[in-house]
This record gives C-alpha cells, structure tokens and sequence, in this order.
C-alpha cells in the first residue's frame, strides 16, 4: 500500500469507527428534537463507504472523497445523505489536480460548506451541522493548521448549538422547545472532523 | 393502462412513508383516472421511513413524460434527496422536472386533476402551489 492509500484507508476507518460508536447518542440527540433516525441512517451511509474502502484507498483521494460521498447519497435515506455527499463530493471536486496541503485543503473545505449551505437552504446560526463546519473552516481560513485545537473547536461547537433555537430542518418544528438540546448534525459533524483530525495527528 | 402516446404531465409522490406514497397515489388515481402518468415511492434503503434517492430516480423513470414530471414531497428529507436526485439525472431530463411547494397528498390529487387536462409542467406545478394561498 501506498502512504496515500494507508492515508484514505484510515481515514474511511476512523470516520466510519466514531460513526458506529456513537450510533445511539445520535439517535438520542435526534430522538429529543427530530425524527431519530441519525444515528442509523449515518451508520447505514459509513457502513456502505466501510464496505467500499479497498476500492476507494486505490483513487486519488480527491476522486475517494467523491464516491463516498455518492455512497452516502445512495445510501443513508434521510436528509444528512445529500448534505454529507454533498460536503464530500464538493471536497473532492475542488481538491481534483491540487496538491493536497493546508491551504487546499481549506479552500476546498470553504467551497464544500457553500455547497452544503446551498443543498440545505440553510446558514450558520441555524442549529444544524454548519454551526460545527463553518466555525472551524473560519479558523482555518484564519491560519489555523493546530490539529489538536481544531479537534477542540469542532467539539465545542457542536456543544454550543445546545441553546440555539432552531430555525431549520424537522427540529425547526419544536420552535423554543428544540432548545437545550445538542443538535444531532453538528454532532455527527464534530465527531467525522474529529477522527480527520486523529488520523492526521497521528500522521505528523 | 399507460398509453403510449403520454400527452400528460406525470406525477412522483416521495414520502418517508411507503404507506402514505401508495396511499396518496391510489387517491391520485381515482381523481385523474389512468391517463396520468404516477408513480411513487417512501422509505430509506433498509425499508424504514425516510427516502432513497435511488428509488426516487426509478419513480422518475416510471413515471416519464416528454411534458415532464411534477414531484410532490412530504418532509425535509425527501425534498433535499428528490433534489439531489434531479441534478443526477440526465442535462435534458432533469430540466423537465421540477418539485411542487406543496401539500403532498392535496397538492398531488390538484396537480394530478391539472395534468389529466393536459396541463404544461409549469402550469401543474402552479396549480398544486395554488393551494397553500387557498
């Protein structure tokens, strides 16, 4: 295997693996302010890129980002399957033919979020999983390239949605009540950059 | 049964719920008779509620016509997968499909009742939409 190709593979299995074990937080998270299926739709998504992470550890990683993301379209039967595939579908097609360093890399990330917000309708200050991606491609755009602090960022972020109001997506119906309640999507977010940011570390 | 000259527009139901999809279709059936091309879909991949885009792109398929096709959507999920679902289709195709901001089952049975008089997609989805300012 090929350091790009032990690369891609470990960063399928570390996304899929804080996926799988988080399942039923994500469910709870859901449960409490949408319809509660997060937490199997996302393991169902990561289940299928998982399945496919031989075939896809032998792309280019910008043309892996894009075939899990379709994976996750395909695959994952709610709303977070078009947002998630969208980020990642955006992330690779704006990395196609770059050399893959920071700044790529959070160029790219800018240009997937702007893709996210326009599959979504949606903006930061929403309480959806943009209140996690937004707040940590903002700190990156700012020169940010701490693996640990933006591990750190990610996570309180998504704690920081606890008191939002949601204005968007099924929890938007629960108007004051979605309140005091983390949002399942910027979770499930802070978790996925997490585990990048695991992987990374451990590659440093 | 489908004639083969479809002159129609035709009419995709995407709910979460496989149940309220057919349910709905069956109601569209009994308005617009058969000349309406329908089909429709609900439930993720493992048969939950939720939506697929894949049997989405095949309620599409099914329900073809050169006029276009009207999808009507419950929640959330099934609106941002019947886009995502669009944009995968063909350039000429996915031109001729649009998604009606509209009650699913009422907007469906109106846009259906629209179609069957030989509606344009425009006009069918213009209809359904009507019924939210009602």
């Amino acid at each position: 295997m090929s350091d790009t190709e032990k690369l891609t593979a470990a960063l399928i299995e570390a996304v899929a693996k804080t996926v799988f074990d988080h399942v039923a937080e994500l469910t709870d998270l859901d449960q409490a302010i949408g319809d509660g299926d997060h937490g199997a739709n996302m393991k169902r998504g990561f289940q299928e890129v998982l399945d496919k992470s031989a075939e896809l550890s032998g792309m280019a990683l910008p043309d892996a980002l894009k075939a899990a993301g379709m994976a996750l379209v395909m695959k994952v039967g709610g709303a977070s399957g078009p947002l998630y595939g969208t980020l990642l579908m955006g992330l690779g097609k704006e990395l196609a033919g770059k050399e893959l360093d920071g700044d790529a890399v959070t160029g790219a990330f800018g240009a997937a979020i702007q893709a996210v917000m326009a599959r979504g309708k949606s903006k930061a200050g929403q309480k959806t999983m943009l209140d996690v991606l937004v707040p940590v491609h903002e700190s990156m755009a700012a020169g940010n390239r701490d693996l640990a602090a933006i591990r750190q960022l990610s996570s309180d972020a998504a704690l920081a949605t606890v008191p939002m109001l949601a204005t968007k997506g099924r929890a938007s119906f629960l108007g004051e009540r979605s309140i005091g309640h983390m949002d399942p999507g910027a979770r499930s977010s802070s978790l996925i950059i997490q585990a990048v940011c695991d992987v990374l570390q451990k590659g440093q | 049964m489908r004639m083969s000259d479809v002159t129609c527009v035709g009419i995709v139901i995407v709910s979460h719920s496989p149940e309220v999809a057919r349910g709905t279709a069956d109601m569209v059936r009994q308005m617009a008779g058969e000349e309406v091309p329908v089909a429709w879909c609900g439930g993720d991949p493992d048969g939950g509620l939720g939506s697929n885009v894949e049997a989405i792109l095949a309620a599409i398929e099914q329900a073809w016509s050169e006029k276009g096709v009207a999808i009507l959507v419950d929640l959330g999920g099934a609106e941002t997968n019947s886009e995502m679902a669009i944009e995968m289709l063909p350039a000429d195709k996915a031109g001729k499909v649009v998604i009606c901001n509209a009650p699913i089952v009422e907007g469906a049975v109106m846009a259906a009742a629209e179609a069957s008089g030989g509606a344009s997609l425009q006009e069918v989805k213009q209809t359904a939409e009507e019924y939210l300012a009602a």
